[in-house]
């Protein structure tokens, strides 16, 4: 697993409901390409967060496949719907099997 | 030397190809989380022979760019703010002790400190600067290991220690006993390094606002560091940033932490007395 | 003009060079495209790719894509040694059919992106993207 990885989500705490929200997400990560190489030349191998999930209440929201070309420590914007109180729950998955996975409530009123 | 004619007709040719054409830095407002007005443009003190008006580096970079800075989750350095917060309270030493323990209230405790950094310190008879007050701080206080100068804690933790300064204005003292080392700070801005004979002037004063090669050049203004870098990918550390500049110019360069650095970086942070501290700004 | 022998054996490695970095790039490119579309007719529209016309740093370039019924969307570096960037495939909750990244450009290229539609057709749209080079490394 790649050192010191850690997500962030911005998710308003509160919403009216069927509110379509703004959600954000930054996760520390090198995201190394395969491309470069070290010191002494060799390439460095590829190791990246490959696929991105955000699901409410066990309903997708959005899923997206990584590929190199996203920067280090990668970040997402997109919009969601809000249906009813309930949780987002966003989920990283890296190249070496870690799953990251990062929970947020939102309350209906 | 012919190669250093060469070069130097080089560099002349590529600060002057755009002199013409240069686009004069914007006047967007730098408002960050919808809240915090930042000064970006100011008159500069009379004691800042060459320059009249001082502006923040942000006001030189493109459009996309400088949004990258108006919402703290948009600004890639939240995740060197968060290490460095948690180091704020991370216990290291042989005193058992963390920042927290000493300056118990982050904001209160540090409020306005950035501002005024570097100045003068009785105690150690010489200007210390933010990096060298918490290396002080962890070696005298903590019995802790000194970090490295430039390295990812120090840049982690000045990051944290800035914001809660920001939006305050650069105002660090250029008089008293502080006044030699800011002496020595202006004769090093105006000196020519290495082999491209090239001064901090030259570039930041002479030709701020002009492009080296696909450079924009800024005015070399410090209130936003550290700084994230799109370039490394992570924060730099002010006086890292003098290093790669006068290495640059082909030159030795003198260290981070270094007595040359500490005045330059006291001069250099006198030149935007006014601006608003920015850090941890974003800057290519 | 002369050139020595070295010189011109310089120049026609750097052509071949030239000819064949670019081919197999788009050779990728054409790959990624049909392999999302599975080879179907690609029209244009109802998508739009926002990206800065210069970037000051290749490594980290805001892009958004945006299609309005739109079920997926690929966005591929053109110009980069491996093209891809991102799908992304909108859910029921999906709020819009809109996403912005972060992507790193390895020089001034084309940024792509292919919209697959709900109906099962096909768009695409791409913008040049010019990745500047600093001279201070720093």
């Amino acid at each position: 697993m790649a050192d010191n990885v850690k997500p962030k989500v911005r998710v308003p705490k509160t919403a009216s409901a069927g509110e379509v929200i703004t959600l954000k997400t930054l996760i520390s990560h090198p995201m190394e390409s395969g491309q470069r190489k070290d010191g002494d030349g060799n390439l460095i191998p590829r190791s990246i967060i490959n696929r991105f999930t955000c699901d409410f209440n066990e309903q997708n929201v959005i899923d997206v496949t990584m590929e190199p070309a996203i920067s280090t420590n990668p970040y997402f914007e997109f919009e969601a719907i809000v249906p009813e109180t309930g949780a987002f729950t966003f989920t990283w998955y890296d190249d070496d099997g870690s799953v990251y996975t990062e929970v947020q409530e939102i309350t209906v009123g | 030397m012919t190669t250093t004619k060469l070069l130097k007709t080089a560099g002349l040719v590529a600060v002057l190809a755009y002199a013409s054409s240069a686009s004069a830095q914007d006047d967007s407002q730098l408002v960050i989380n919808g809240e915090i007005e930042m000064i970006t443009e100011v008159a500069t003190q009379d004691y800042i022979g060459g320059l009249k008006t001082a502006y923040s580096g942000w006001r030189f970079r493109n459009s996309d760019m400088q949004a990258m800075q108006l919402d703290d989750f948009e600004n890639p350095a939240a995740i060197a703010v968060d290490e460095g917060l948690a180091s704020w309270s991370k216990v290291d030493g042989s005193e058992g002790k963390s920042c927290a323990s000493c300056h118990e209230d982050l904001e209160a405790s540090m409020a306005g400190v950035r501002a005024v950094y570097p100045k003068w310190n009785e105690e150690a008879g010489a200007v210390m600067t933010l990096a060298s007050q918490i290396n002080n701080c962890r070696t005298e206080q903590m019995g802790a290991e000194a970090w490295k100068y430039d390295g990812t804690e120090m840049t982690g933790m000045e990051a944290v220690i800035s914001l809660q300064s920001r939006g305050m204005p650069v105002n660090v003292a250029v008089d008293g006993p502080a006044h030699d080392a800011w002496l020595k700070g202006e004769e090093i801005y105006y000196t020519r390094y290495g082999q491209l004979e090239l001064s901090c002037a030259n570039c930041h004063e002479d030709n701020a606002d002009n492009y080296i090669r696909a450079d924009h050049l800024s005015q070399g203004q410090i209130n936003g560091f550290p700084a994230f870098r799109l370039k490394t990918g992570g924060l730099v550390q002010v006086q890292n940033r003098f290093k790669g500049c006068i290495r640059d110019t082909r030159a030795e360069t003198f260290k981070p932490g270094s007595e040359e650095f500490v005045a330059l970086e006291l001069y250099v942070a006198s030149r935007g007395n006014g601006l608003s501290v920015e850090a941890p700004s974003v800057r290519p | 003009m002369k050139f020595t022998r070295r010189e011109t054996m310089l120049m026609a490695l750097g052509a071949t060079a030239a000819t064949m970095l670019p081919g197999r790039a788009m050779a990728d490119v054409d790959e990624k495209v049909a392999e999302f579309t599975g080879g179907a007719e690609i029209g244009e529209g109802g998508l739009t790719l926002t990206a800065p016309e210069i970037a000051e740093n290749g490594n980290t370039v805001p892009i958004e894509v945006s299609a309005p019924g739109a079920v997926s969307i690929m966005v591929l570096a053109t110009g980069n040694p491996t093209p891809g960037a991102a799908v992304f495939n909108f859910g029921p909750l999906a709020g819009a059919q809109s996403a912005s990244t972060r992507i790193r450009l390895a020089k001034t290229q084309n940024v792509m992106a292919v919209a697959k539609m709900a109906d099962g057709s096909f768009v695409q749209v791409s913008q040049e993207v010019k990745v500047t080079i600093g001279g201070c490394g720093g």
